[in-house]
């Protein structure tokens, strides 16, 4: 239990995807403009990230690692086409689902939405497990059991969530200032979540 | 068709300039942000990225006609995903460090938007042969801002390049201290964002 909660934790704010490995960043970007739509793609993308994670998991241990299929069969080469195929389907599901019932948020999130079966955050997060099976168990990073797997899983969406739905926010009152021409739009984005990434850091000793 | 006609040359080098994939289009930052903490993986990440994305357009560029327009997303990623396997496998062969440092990311380059993106907007309805030009402009547009961006952070990080020192000890005697804060992610956000400036500060004047 302890270990879960330390793992949710550093998944949030020490690991987050965004600020520290810059995962996801297209869509971030893109998306980001108000709070509402941010708050849309971090939810998909929190429920993506929840549901992959674990399912690659099992996945990884049970088919593809050393001697899982047979004695002396290692597939681990094949975990990229595995992962992002696991991927694609849940994708496909959730757009499906979203469709359905919000119509709305579907239009909003457009082109974006297919797009986050291409989310860097989402196939990072499944290679980021797999090395973390590897880990040794006291380490407060590693996955050890399918639970490991979930919990990393939502606290890297959760953590996701966070990044851009605070980017929303500062970008809707950031269209009042007034910002050097060649600076505007992209530019001034990325110096901010730079200074976001800056205060972020404060977390890196975080250990429960 | 000259295989160097003026239409072929213009696929090549838009991306270099106007349409660069990362500061024009804000595709594949992802990876151009975490590898450029030194010069030599951004180098070899660059490589990749390059190779990958050229063959990636040639292959779906040949067989476009084939695929079926509902599950075109999963054949492209299916063609990707190999090709990244090749050129992980390859890395782990001849370039084991280099691997090691690039960890995750190389796997990663399978969600490089500069490859979907490319693939959608050029291969699918381009020749083989302008869709491998594509692919190789692309490519090196986007290893040209990792080189930028890897060579800035390690000479004010670390105070070398390609892991040479640059910077004489003399001038540490001074008193010159490394700037840590340039191998942090926070300050690789930073120095992009300064890239796209003085990009769009240089193009918007030629219009």
């Amino acid at each position: 239990m302890e270990h879960a909660i330390s793992l949710l934790f550093r998944s949030i704010f020490v690991d987050n995807m965004i600020f520290a490995f810059f995962l996801g960043m297209c869509s971030y970007l893109a998306v980001s403009k108000t709070v509402k739509t941010s708050m849309g793609l971090g939810l998909a993308v929190t429920f993506v990230l929840t549901v992959t994670v674990p399912v690659n998991y099992l996945l990884q241990t049970k088919v593809l690692g050393p001697d899982c299929l047979a004695e002396g069969v290692d597939l681990s080469y094949l975990s990229f086409i595995l992962f992002i195929a696991v991927i694609a389907g849940m994708v496909q599901l959730v757009e499906m689902t979203v469709e359905k019932y919000s119509p709305s948020l579907y239009a909003a999130l457009g082109i974006f939405l297919p797009l986050i079966a291409v989310n860097c955050a989402i196939m990072g997060a499944s290679l980021f497990m797999q090395q973390r099976i590897l880990m040794d168990p006291s380490n407060s990073q590693a996955i050890t059991s399918i639970w490991d797997a979930v919990v990393y899983g939502f606290g890297s969406g959760i953590g996701w969530t966070l990044a851009i739905v605070a980017m929303g926010a500062i970008r809707e009152k950031m269209q009042y200032s007034d910002v050097p021409k060649p600076l505007q739009g992209l530019g001034i984005v990325f110096i901010t979540v730079g200074l976001m990434a800056m205060a972020m850091m404060c977390f890196s000793g975080l250990n429960i | 068709m000259a295989l160097f006609s003026k239409q072929n040359k213009e696929v090549f080098t838009n991306p270099l300039n106007l349409d660069h994939p990362i500061l024009g289009q804000v595709l594949g930052i992802c990876s151009a942000l975490a590898v450029t903490a030194q010069l030599k993986p951004a180098i070899v990440m660059g490589l990749a990225v390059t190779v990958i994305t050229a063959f990636s357009n040639t292959i779906i560029s040949i067989i476009r006609n084939t695929i079926p327009n509902r599950i075109r997303i999963v054949v492209q990623l299916v063609v990707v995903a190999a090709l990244v396997t090749i050129v992980s496998q390859i890395l782990k062969a001849f370039a084991y460090d280099v691997s090691v440092q690039l960890s995750v990311y190389v796997g990663l380059i399978i969600t490089n938007c500069i490859l979907m993106g490319r693939l959608e907007a050029f291969a699918m309805q381009n020749k083989p042969w302008p869709s491998f030009l594509d692919g190789v402009g692309n490519g090196l547009g986007y290893a040209m801002i990792l080189v930028i961006v890897g060579a800035v952070r390690e000479l004010l990080g670390r105070g070398s390049l390609l892991g040479f020192q640059i910077i004489p000890d003399a001038c540490y005697d001074f008193g010159y201290v490394n700037n840590g804060m340039m191998t942090m992610p926070a300050m690789a956000l930073i120095l992009v964002g300064c890239v796209i400036w003085v990009h769009r500060a240089y193009f918007y004047k030629e219009k």
